[in-house]
């Protein structure tokens, strides 16, 4: 009886920082991570889409992850990456301030975040995780590409 | 015999066979005593019939026959075309486009056997053809029956294997196989003369050889076979086991072939001395034919009028479009390195090398060519889909109960293939929308004075780099008021702003989201799913649409597109610091004009040139341009037209001619219509692809 072991399913992440917390991102969606390169403005965009880029022949669009959540725009410094995500089948860029590491987090730790129904704020977080003492709220990919923003 | 992989030409060509159906039997319509027309009917019938049997659709083929059943008794003048036969035929076309349908979709006909409609066939056969309603159906096939008999007495038929110039390495190869118990054939196969696709035939009938063993000479040679450059026969020398009955039953089991005959070639090198003397192996198989020495050639006088009497066909290839997708990426990509090397010639090299920079200019034109046979490949006329809109229109009239006549011009108007494949449903819609909105009933007609038939108009022609397809009516036109007064009823304008309206305003909610002024809801043109639909598809294939109309008289409505989807030749400019590119069909000139030639008119800017009051427009307020403007005295401005309308846009600066290929940018960037696509620059950025149209 003793071999019985309960299996905990683990799911990886890529741990970003903005401004001061942390977030992660599924690794399910992130195609590639580049540094940040010259961005096309597309005139009439949604103000948080900074542009387009040419990733490998094709034209994506990059977000603004900062202008996304209600965060001020600092100026570009060397940590900035943008990581590309596929979604859809459609790539889209988005720009944050920090890459860390991956991160092995167990599903059945994540907690529901604390969310008032209805407040009418959009949340673009789906759980938080924890790393160690540090909490990682994992963000909710569809809904910061939809329209919604903080 | 498995026949899945003749599938897709199997599809293709019923679905020819059955567009040739449907208009030839609207010609008999109009002229119903018209002896070409029968007999076209009567050949795509018996073809379809044929294929139908040979893939195993006996539903399909059950069908056709009867039809063809009708049409032998309408050319042997023992029944009259009339109005309601007319009709039953139609009716059968529709129910062998579902079976087609159904067999694209599951490989398998289903199992509608279409009662009714093959009772009403055999009874035009039974009430009118009082002599005798089941011997005469009959005659056709017998006909083909007494092609098969005349079989066995093969003198009918020229042996002209026994023509084939043996070489000398063949003869080694037949030597060498008939040591280990191969024996060599002859075979000649006569394709039925009605046979359109003559080539695709032979390669079946190759394709069934190989299932036997090797082919190792034909004559015409392969290349020519393909090229279609042969008459109705082919010979082919095969090495295989099997016993030649077998081969023969294989080649004849491929449809559209008339006959086959064959004999065994004894391997010795006698044979070849006995054929040297013919004159025809090599080159011209077609001329040397008949006249070969020995061979009696019965059939002679016979294939010379075929050959005056064949209509002058394209040798054509068919090509997965999904081939021509993947070359036309492989030739964008080659445009971009291109463009890069271009940037780098001109950056690093610097002119110092004037040999390499006319390598560089060599690899321009070149690749400029390829990018415009590429495209030319990918053209194909719009002919495919607007074929079919007669016999819509000609229902829709019976249906409406309306007089109404279609009138098309510029079918042979060509347009990328996936623009092609795409037109169709808004083109139907348009028409349909003018059969049942715009015309009006024959005593409405009678009392405006108009004729009492309807008029539609499809015209489609080439203005520049667009293609304009016109749909026009001479019905009631729309009324603006009605349409205003239905906003306000929706709930989508108010009434003040009904009352602001401009009447192009007014037309414009009619592309809205579910809007339809149709008094009632009909089958024919919708629930209000409509001209939101076409708007939006016409939209997606980067074009435009435009709607006239007169109340009383009729509108037009006007569809414009691009001719090519992918690469454009553009000019590049500088607005502020950004760079962007204008497809260049839309500029007439480009201008430059002082500061001090500006005129205002109602509070815009204008400009006077050669005569016309052109109002400009300034990219750097257009696109949201913060960055400083220098003061310069003269600026540039490029004249865009559109239509009968000119623009005159302001840049900074011009940079250059370009080819570009254009590359969508995805769904999250808004659907601005300023911008209709990206392009990658030589240097690897990007530049954005702005629509003049939008700005005219």
């Amino acid at each position: 009886m003793d071999d019985i072991t309960i299996i905990r399913e683990k799911t990886q992440f890529i741990k970003i920082k903005m401004a001061d917390e942390m977030y992660g991102i599924d690794i399910k969606y992130i195609d590639n991570i580049v540094r940040m390169q010259h961005i096309t403005r597309v005139p009439k965009a949604p103000y948080y889409i900074k542009g387009v880029i040419n990733l490998r022949g094709e034209v994506i669009p990059v977000f603004s992850l900062r202008l996304k959540m209600g965060l001020e725009e600092i100026d570009e410094n060397k940590a900035f990456r943008i990581i590309i995500l596929k979604v859809e089948g459609d790539n889209v860029g988005i720009i944050v301030d920090e890459v860390k590491e991956v991160v092995n987090l167990f599903t059945d730790e994540i907690q529901k975040p604390y969310h008032e129904a209805n407040s009418g704020i959009p949340n673009f977080v789906t759980g938080v995780g924890k790393e160690g003492d540090n909490l990682i709220s994992i963000l909710d990919i569809n809904e910061v590409l939809s329209e919604k923003v903080l | 015999m498995d026949v899945s992989q003749y599938l897709d030409i199997f599809i293709d060509e019923s679905k020819e066979h059955l567009q040739n159906l449907n208009t030839q039997i609207l010609n008999l319509e109009q002229d119903a005593e018209n002896m070409d027309t029968i007999n076209e009917i009567f050949r795509a019938a018996h073809s379809l019939k044929g294929m139908a049997g040979t893939m195993g659709y006996k539903r399909m083929q059950t069908l056709t026959h009867d039809m063809e059943n009708v049409f032998s008794e309408v050319r042997n003048n023992t029944v009259k075309v009339d109005s309601s036969m007319i009709d039953l035929l139609f009716g059968c076309l529709d129910a062998l486009e579902e079976y087609v349908a159904q067999i694209q979709e599951t490989a398998d006909e289903g199992t509608n056997d279409n009662e009714p409609l093959i009772k009403a066939l055999n009874n035009i056969l039974e009430s009118k053809g009082q002599d005798k309603p089941k011997e005469e159906p009959k005659s056709e096939p017998v006909k083909d029956e007494e092609k098969k008999e005349e079989k066995p007495e093969s003198t009918a038929l020229p042996e002209k294997w026994k023509e084939i110039k043996i070489g000398d390495t063949e003869q080694h190869v037949i030597n060498e196989a008939a040591a280990d118990g191969i024996k060599a054939y002859g075979l000649t196969v006569f394709i039925q003369e009605s046979c359109l696709l003559k080539a695709a035939r032979a390669f079946l009938v190759f394709k069934a050889l190989e299932e036997h063993g090797e082919v190792i000479v034909s004559v015409p040679s392969a290349q020519d076979i393909e090229d279609e450059k042969f008459d109705n026969d082919f010979s082919v020398v095969i090495l295989s086991e099997s016993p030649l009955d077998k081969i023969i039953a294989a080649t004849k089991y491929v449809s559209e072939i008339h006959d086959c005959v064959g004999g065994e070639i004894v391997p010795t090198p006698k044979e070849e001395s006995k054929v040297t003397d013919i004159v025809k192996a090599d080159g011209n198989a077609a001329e040397s034919k008949e006249p070969v020495g020995g061979v009696p050639a019965p059939k002679a006088p016979g294939s010379e009028k075929k050959a005056v009497a064949k209509p002058v066909v394209n040798r054509t290839v068919r090509v997965d479009i999904e081939k021509l997708d993947v070359l036309m990426n492989l030739v964008s990509e080659l445009i971009i390195s291109k463009n890069s090397l271009v940037s780098v010639a001109a950056t690093e090299v610097g002119g110092s090398n004037s040999a390499f920079n006319e390598q560089i200019e060599y690899l321009e034109s070149v690749t400029t060519n390829l990018h415009e046979s590429v495209m030319k490949v990918r053209m194909v006329p719009i002919e495919s889909v607007v074929n079919k809109f007669p016999r819509m229109v000609r229902d829709l009239s019976k249906k409406l109960g309306k007089k109404m006549e279609l009138y098309m011009t510029g079918e042979e108007t060509e347009l990328d293939r996936t623009v092609v494949d795409e037109i169709g449903d808004p083109l139907m819609h348009l028409l349909r929308n003018s059969a049942d909105h715009g015309i009006e009933s024959e005593e409405e007609r009678i009392a405006r004075g108009k004729s009492d038939t309807g008029s539609i108009f499809l015209n489609a022609y080439q203005d520049g780099n667009n293609v304009v397809i016109e749909v026009r009516d001479d019905g009631n036109g729309i009324d603006v008021e009605a349409v205003k007064r239905k906003g306000i009823e929706r709930g989508i304008i108010t009434e003040e702003q009904a009352e602001a309206m401009s009447e192009k305003e007014a037309i414009d909610l009619l592309f809205l989201p579910s809007f339809s002024t149709a008094k009632a809801v009909t089958d024919v043109s919708g629930r209000g799913v409509g001209l939101d639909v076409v708007k939006s598809k016409i939209e997606a294939l980067s074009g435009e649409i435009e709607t006239k109309t007169k109340l009383g008289e009729g509108s037009t409505f006007t569809i414009r597109l691009p001719l090519t989807l992918a690469i454009i030749q553009a000019l590049m400019v500088n607005v502020g610091d950004e760079k962007y590119a204008i497809s260049l069909g839309l500029i007439q000139t480009i201008e430059s004009i002082p500061v001090s030639d500006i005129k205002k008119v109602q509070g815009k800017e204008v400009i006077h040139l050669r005569g016309n009051v052109i109002p400009l427009v300034r990219l750097r307020d257009v696109l949201d341009i913060q960055s400083e403007e220098e003061n310069k005295p003269e600026m540039v401005v490029l004249i865009a037209k559109k239509g009968d309308r000119l623009a005159g846009l302001v840049v900074d600066e011009l940079i250059g001619q370009m080819e570009i290929v254009i590359k969508s940018m995805g769904k999250f960037v808004g659907k601005s219509k300023l911008i209709s696509g990206a392009t990658i620059l030589g240097n690897g950025e990007v530049a954005l692809i702005l629509d003049a149209n939008s700005l005219i």
